[in-house]
């Protein structure tokens, strides 16, 4: 607690600790996921809670997002499990699991939205659960379907929030102006936000979450519901920012194609627990377990590229994959592409597919986290 | 709130400087007041919505119907005048003959809730149906800014409402009449318009509660308006005494010194029952405050409760004698706290229940 400034109005206990946060109304809490499936993974999980012990400043070091031990449950529903995280200034970390793993819950914790039931956790060095001002003056937050007055033009959306912000009308005005420009909406700032397509509200989203000129970006599934050319936007935008103005962003995304090119590290998300987190060299180390996949595709004759797939020098195990299109999977502990390539071509066939397998999150995720394999996670 | 206009620029402007003024020239952000500028925002959205100029008009009409028949039959009184007092007041007291209720104060308890409940039923609820909630709370504000922002604005707005109906009022009184009002009547009706202010702003907190608690802005409307007809208007009518009898039945004979002071006890307890009611609270301090009567002329008796000055009020009698104003503001000192209490029992709860709910849809 190095920046408790007097800002937060004194004698108002009541609102800067807020009450104990309950079950939302109407919105009864999922099952416990323990009942219906395995744990996901077994680590720590019957073994009793080490204790947690509040973070020392030398602990928490540079660390803008700090999370210790922190758990969040809602009666017999654990929403998150002993959340540790630690993000880097300038860091972009993807936190990445499937619908209802607890990451919204985990970012409402980290904004001082919800008081965390255990654990710690610290923002740009404050407590959010004790200095929510404080945290929510510094970080940008973009919600999960970010909602904004719809009979108010784009650019009056982001005039009250620069009010709100305690921003001047000429300061507020000026960066208003220089965002819109930045997500590229200043044709469209002065038409109602109802007539925004679902692409054009997200950009004005991170707009939003912009205009208080945060050092750190919390973004909640900035990239749902948005076709995939709008992906490609919104990512080139972040990373742009990112550049730009030196952000730390941490964002949240059950699509993990989309984020896998602009995160530095992940942690994988699964029934409230990270189960795995890293860059995404080491994830994919820790999910092949030293072996290397390959999909292999080619024309000719079936049995005679499978024999001759076989054949090459460090492959393990060859598998037929059915399809229109004959594809083999080829297991190995070393990088056979190459002779892979060199065997068929020698044999005669022409290669229309080679591709290693683990490449991309989906694939790692599946890895570590199987039972996932229900197609929530795209 | 969802339906509001794009706000011409010289109200927007006009708006923003409601919002705190910057405390030191050379920095860019202010001091926080979030509720501040919440409620320039909803006061702003309140007075370009649909639904506040057709209040506007049902308003309007509300005080035209009355306001007729009272200045058909203040031109009678008028001319039965003998001393020099002034009937201005009687504008929004006297109705038809057949039909007593047909009356302004009488029309303003029965209505002006309604206000309080349009201006309030989709305060919170909304903003969570549009996701704009998350978005407004993840701002440098604290939680309840939004919702001491938003009932700020409902009451300025419904405040902005009444004034300019009881001016209408007043204008077409003394224009098209000749009526002029002298000092205490002003000041007695602008008692009034604080009572009636504080009436609505229950129902507004009603509402706001309602909002925090009902997830569907439809549902939040319908309960509003069921709860106004079950306690206004069928309560008036005949609920609220038939509750009463049954809570606490009045003996029919009194033989003995025992059975009156059950009779009183009784009845007793009937007026606490009713006055449970914010509408009947508002109704007898209402009259006390429009019908002034003057204790020495008007019997035998001082009114020393309030049953007992409305009891009192003869409307043949009132134009010759009157109760000071600093003896009326006494006598319904009892409702006004008693409204202020229900109100703050109401806001309270919006308060408290909004603080606990979870922010996520």
């Amino acid at each position: 607690m190095t920046a408790s400034s007097g800002d937060d109005r004194p004698g108002r206990g009541l609102r800067s600790k807020p009450l104990r946060a309950r079950r939302p109304l109407g919105d009864p809490p999922p099952p416990p996921r323990d009942a219906r499936r395995p744990q996901a993974v077994a680590v720590a999980d019957d073994s009793p809670a080490p204790e947690v012990h509040e973070p020392t400043a030398a602990e928490i070091g540079d660390a803008v997002i700090f999370a210790r031990g922190l758990t969040k449950r809602y009666g017999d529903f654990t929403a998150v499990d002993r959340l540790d995280l630690a993000i880097r200034p300038g860091e972009v970390f993807g936190l990445l699991g499937p619908n209802g793993a607890g990451k919204t819950t985990t970012v409402l914790m980290l904004l001082g939205l919800s008081e965390p039931t255990e654990g710690f956790a610290r923002v740009v060095g404050l407590d959010p659960a004790r200095e929510p001002i404080q945290v929510k003056r510094r970080v940008g937050y973009l919600p999960d379907a970010v909602g904004f007055y719809g009979g108010m033009t784009g650019r009056d959306n982001l005039r009250y929030t620069a009010r709100l912000n305690g921003l001047d009308r000429l300061a507020g005005d000026a960066r208003i102006e220089e965002l819109l420009r930045d997500v590229r909406l200043s044709e469209a700032a002065d038409r109602k936000v109802e007539t925004y397509s679902r692409g054009m509200r997200q950009r004005l989203g991170i707009a939003d979450a912009l205009v208080k000129d945060p050092t750190v970006l919390i973004l909640d599934e900035p990239t749902i519901a948005i076709d995939p050319a709008g992906v490609d936007e919104i990512l080139g935008l972040l990373r742009r920012l990112v550049a730009e103005h030196n952000l730390t962003i941490l964002l949240s995304s059950h699509i993990l194609g989309q984020v896998q090119s602009i995160c530095d590290r992940v942690g994988f998300f699964s029934a409230g627990k990270i189960v795995a987190q890293g860059r995404l060299e080491e994830l994919r180390k820790l999910a092949g377990g030293g072996a290397i996949a390959f999909e292999v595709g080619a024309d000719g004759d079936p049995d005679a590229i499978e024999s001759v797939l076989s054949r090459v020098p460090g492959v393990t195990d060859v598998a037929r994959e059915p399809g229109d299109r004959p594809r083999w999977v080829v297991h190995s502990h070393r990088d056979v592409a190459a002779a892979l390539t060199g065997a068929l071509s020698a044999a005669g066939h022409s290669i229309d597919h080679l591709r290693r397998r683990g490449e991309d999150l989906l694939e790692i995720y599946r890895n570590l986290v199987p039972e996932e394999r229900d197609g929530r996670v795209s | 709130m969802a339906a509001s206009a794009d706000r011409p620029r010289g109200l927007r402007t006009w708006l923003d400087r409601l919002a705190p003024p910057p405390r030191d020239p050379n920095a860019t952000r202010r001091p926080e007041a979030g509720w501040r500028v919440i409620a320039a925002k909803e006061l702003g959205d309140h007075v370009t919505s649909v639904r506040f100029l057709v209040l506007l008009v049902v308003i309007g009409i509300a005080a035209a119907v009355p306001l007729y028949f009272a200045s058909a039959r203040i031109r009678e009184l008028a001319s039965q005048i003998t001393s020099n007092e002034s009937v201005f007041l009687a504008l929004f007291t006297l109705g038809p003959e057949d039909f007593g209720f047909l009356r302004a104060d009488t029309f303003v308890g029965l209505f002006a809730p309604l206000l309080g409940i349009a201006f309030g039923f989709d305060a919170v609820n909304v903003e969570r149906s549009e996701g704009t909630l998350p978005r407004l709370v993840s701002q440098p504000i604290h939680r309840d800014d939004v919702i001491n922002g938003k009932f700020a604005a409902g009451l300025a707005v419904i405040s902005l409402v009444l004034v300019a109906m009881v001016l209408l009022v007043s204008g077409f009184g003394i224009i098209r009449l000749g009526f002029v009002p002298d000092l205490s009547e002003v000041l007695r009706l602008g008692a009034w318009v604080l009572l009636t202010v504080l009436y609505v702003a229950f129902w507004l907190a009603f509402a706001t509660l309602l909002s925090v608690a009902l997830r569907r802005a439809a549902s939040s409307a319908l309960i509003g308006f069921g709860v106004w007809v079950l306690t206004v208007l069928l309560g008036s009518l005949f609920l609220l005494q038939l509750l009463a009898n049954l809570v606490a039945p009045i003996p029919d004979q009194a033989f003995t010194e025992e059975d009156a002071n059950a009779q009183i006890r009784a009845a007793q307890t009937q007026n606490f029952i009713k006055r449970l009611s914010p509408h009947t609270l508002y109704t007898e301090a209402s009259r006390v405050l429009l019908i002034p009567i003057d204790p020495v002329s008007s019997g035998s008796f001082t009114p020393a409760t309030i049953e007992e000055a409305i009891q009192a009020q003869d409307p043949r009698r009132y134009l010759a004698s009157r109760l000071s104003i600093e003896q009326s503001l006494l006598l319904v000192w009892p409702q006004v706290v008693g409204l202020v209490a229900l109100t703050t029992v109401m806001f309270a709860a919006a308060y408290v229940v909004f603080m606990r709910q979870e922010i996520r849809a």
